[in-house]
């Protein structure tokens, strides 16, 4: 099997300026906030960030990364409002499509799938018509006729998700109380790069957990970085919770320039994923 | 009857929201119609499901905002399985609304326009795809006309106006049941699905929620008054369910 093991700078290495990305977790839980950083130091600009959206989205509409972004909603969660992403919504500054929950996992199933799209009930009647102007709606073939929203796949060029354990070959483990849609974001995509809190042997997942935590198969990603902590400050149960008092201060910056410079100069900037978590240690 | 507070007059009436449900998945969304589902599912509609707002299911009425509270788990229910369920249909959701209007149309994204909003909130969530799957109410701590508007800016949960525009498919199962505030409960029983004033609380008068509406209320002939907490509903609110008074704090803040 192919050794795919690799850096958060490899992963940038394969990005370019206007790519889609999805990116896996929910709100402000197991995101892979090393390979967002390492997107945020880049001069990578104009992406369409697809995702439950957290502070993936926040930060790098932050560093105004983002032409487009498409989302079920964007949350931290104990803090409801992404202040970061409020401030880039009420700018102006990036083009908004705003989905019910579900027809994001609809979109990503039907790209996943190969399909055009997918049928649903859920968009009918609501401004999520206005949000995405060229969506349409399909009629039932069958007796039925029912006219449901046609939600368009949502191809992605490149799906970023953090695991607990991983192999070197691309099998992935998640060891949480929720396996979210990360596998729909990989299987959408065309490359696809996984983050792990830890690599491990394959014939050692079952120490870690049993069969069904194997969600995430190897012909379903390109690259692993191994990156302990590389959710943070986001939770990553059951290795650890959210970081409240550091998410406290990301959130704290939003509106604040000169906070937000010291804050990206502390711990953005900090070249590696280990040099961040120093940072965070010792603040 | 003993005394009792606002707020457990309102979970009260949050939870009677959930009356004769059965064996649904309740969803609660914000405190108040937590500790309603929860008192639900302890007195009156013990078939209710719900869960511990991460991905189990929680046979037991446990307190909220309790993190270590004793838990017995009776499934799975990721978000993946919850989205199933949604369209499946066997849920009743309580959300909130930034805005709402005489037909039942919600608005969680945005004030504003949606190009770019003056206020961003949390966006759709979701919204649509509840409220033309499975019955849905409202919890709105605030009875304004802030909240209580003509025209809200964007549609995010499907009134029924909306839902009979879009056809039989968005009408087949939508189903607005209560919308319970700090003044009264409403309802949508009237003939074309418009806002209905249910009841009123103790000592609020029915010129007061229509002074706090922004919209031309249904009001029938008489208007009861919302019922109060039994004594029994009482002694399990404060020493079960909401044991550090968090509903108290809900309503203050908002």
């Amino acid at each position: 099997m192919a050794d795919k093991r690799i850096t958060e700078d490899d992963v940038v290495a394969e990005l370019t300026d206007g790519m889609t990305i999805g990116i896996g977790g929910w709100g402000s839980r197991r995101k892979p906030m090393s390979l967002v950083r390492a997107i945020a130091r880049s001069s990578l600009r104009d992406l369409t960030i697809v995702a439950y959206g957290g502070p993936d989205i926040g930060l790098l509409c932050a560093l105004g990364k983002v032409r487009k972004a498409v989302y079920g909603f964007v949350s931290l969660d104990s803090i409801p409002l992404e202040p970061h992403f409020r401030l880039a919504r009420q700018a102006g500054a990036i083009e908004a499509v705003e989905m019910d929950e579900g027809m994001l996992q609809w979109g990503l199933y039907a790209a996943s799938l190969r399909l055009p799209f997918l049928p649903t009930r859920a968009g009918l009647g609501s401004d999520v018509f206005r949000s995405m102007p060229g969506l349409k709606t399909v009629r039932s073939p069958y007796d039925d006729g029912e006219e449901l929203v046609a939600v368009p796949a949502l191809p992605l060029d490149v799906a970023l998700v953090h695991v607990h354990r991983a192999d070197a070959a691309g099998n992935g483990q998640l060891l949480g109380p929720d396996p979210f849609f990360d596998d729909l974001f990989c299987m959408a995509a065309k490359k696809r790069f996984v983050s792990c809190e830890q690599l491990v042997e394959t014939a050692d997942f079952p120490k870690h957990g049993p069969l069904q935590t194997q969600r995430i198969h190897r012909a379903m990603v390109d690259g692993v970085v191994e990156a302990k902590r590389g959710a943070h400050f986001t939770s990553c149960d059951p290795d650890y919770g959210r970081d409240e008092a550091f998410q406290r201060i990301y959130a704290a910056t939003a509106g604040d320039p000169a906070a937000f410079a010291a804050f990206k100069a502390r711990y953005l900037d900090a070249p590696t994923h280990a040099d961040y978590l120093k940072a965070v240690d010792e603040r | 009857m003993s005394d009792h507070t606002l707020d457990e007059l309102c979970a009260v009436a949050c939870a009677e929201a959930f009356r004769g449900d059965g064996e649904i998945l309740a969803s609660p969304i914000g405190v108040v119609p937590s500790i309603g589902a929860r008192l639900a599912k302890a007195t009156f509609s013990p078939d209710l499901l719900l869960t511990d707002g991460v991905a189990s299911l929680v046979a037991n009425v446990m307190p909220v905002g309790v993190d270590d509270a004793p838990k017995v788990v009776e499934g799975w229910m990721p978000y993946r399985a919850i989205f199933d369920l949604v369209w499946h249909g066997r849920r009743h959701v309580m959300m909130g609304a930034t805005q709402i209007d005489r037909y039942g149309n919600q608005n969680i994204a945005c004030i504003g326009p949606l190009e770019r909003p003056k206020a961003q909130l949390l966006g759709m969530r979701g919204a649509p795809g509840n409220t033309v799957c499975h019955p849905t109410s409202y919890w709105i701590p605030q009875h304004s006309t802030r909240s209580f508007v003509a025209k809200v800016d964007v549609v995010t949960g499907v009134g029924h106006d909306r839902a009979r525009a879009a056809g039989p498919a968005a009408t087949r199962f939508h189903a607005l049941r209560r919308v319970v505030t700090n003044l009264a409960v409403l309802d949508f029983e009237t003939p074309d699905g418009a806002m209905r004033l249910r009841s009123v609380h103790p000592g609020v008068g029915v010129d007061d929620v229509v002074k706090a509406t922004g919209f031309e209320l249904t009001i029938p002939a008489s208007v009861p008054t919302t019922r109060a907490p039994t004594d029994e509903e009482l002694r399990l609110l404060r020493e079960v369910i909401d044991p550090k008074g968090l509903g108290k704090r809900e309503l203050a803040t908002k």
